[in-house]
């Protein structure tokens, strides 16, 4: 009794959930710096 | 990536690495279940970090109440996403080891209803903040949701314990791991706490981003007016 497909979609769901968690709020930030950098030029102007 | 950023990152992948190398090659296989019980050194680590991410949200969520701090409420708000994926994590990894072991991938019973009823409040905490337009009274109401939404915590880790369940009892508390398994689950839990930190450090900073970029849209939205 070994069910180990089971195992391997729980530990796989866990691992890739978490790692494009982790890349998509990385994005995000480079994203938001980019925007803080245009806003900042914007107000020095 | 900010420098504590990437300390927690590396510090995470490691200790990810050395939890894995124990659950799947150093640690033994248990004799009733066989190789599916080792999702247990990741269902239990998760459960762990929701409910420590859920505290943090309780605990800032009344200093923001005190100070009216908007960073007090980023850090609530950052513990409470992480909470919310954390119990996630909890419900999914525990229907695919409900299914092989019970026959079913879910039953209404005290502990699996309790830990659906946290996952719902605390979506709800991020649904109601979404609909309120006013910062300030965005972050009094995520407060005050993160104080009261915290009652059911202590709901769902006493629930094995008051109510009839088919959920196994804690083992960690009444001497029931010993050795190597031991080992595993503490390495597990202090892996999924550094996991918990970088989280906190990536949200916490998105939040604040944020933050600052609409307080520069603001600002310039007023100098052309």
């Amino acid at each position: 009794m070994d069910n180990l497909g089971y195992l391997f979609a729980a530990y796989t769901l866990i691992w890739i959930g978490l790692c494009v968690l982790v890349f998509d709020i990385m994005r995000k930030q480079k994203k938001n710096r980019q925007e803080i950098e245009t806003l900042k030029d914007k107000i020095e102007k | 990536m900010r420098r504590r950023t990437l300390i927690a990152f590396g510090i995470s992948a490691v200790m990810i690495i050395v939890a894995l190398v124990m659950v799947f090659i150093v640690c033994p296989t248990e004799a009733t279940m066989g190789n599916i019980q080792r999702i247990f050194y990741f269902h239990v680590p998760v459960a762990w970090n929701a409910f420590f991410s859920f505290f943090v949200t309780f605990v800032f969520g009344i200093v923001y109440l005190k100070t009216r701090n908007p960073k007090y409420d980023f850090i609530a708000e950052s513990s409470a996403k992480i909470g919310l994926v954390f119990a996630t994590l909890i419900l999914l990894t525990g229907m695919i080891w409900a299914k092989p072991i019970w026959g079913v991938w879910w039953t209404w019973d005290a502990r699996l209803t309790s830990s659906l009823v946290m996952w719902l409040i605390y979506l709800a905490y991020f649904i109601i903040r979404s609909y309120i337009s006013e910062e300030e009274k965005k972050y009094r109401f995520g407060s005050i949701i993160g104080i009261v939404g915290f009652i059911d915590i202590p709901i769902v880790a006493l629930s094995i314990q008051l109510a009839p369940t088919t959920h196994p009892k804690a083992m960690i508390f009444n001497d029931g791991l010993h050795g190597t398994m031991l080992l595993t689950l503490l390495l597990s839990i202090a892996a999924m706490f550094a996991v918990y930190f970088l989280f906190m450090f990536l949200y916490y900073d998105l939040r604040t981003d944020e933050y600052e970029i609409a307080r520069m849209k603001k600002r310039l939205l007023k100098e052309n007016d």
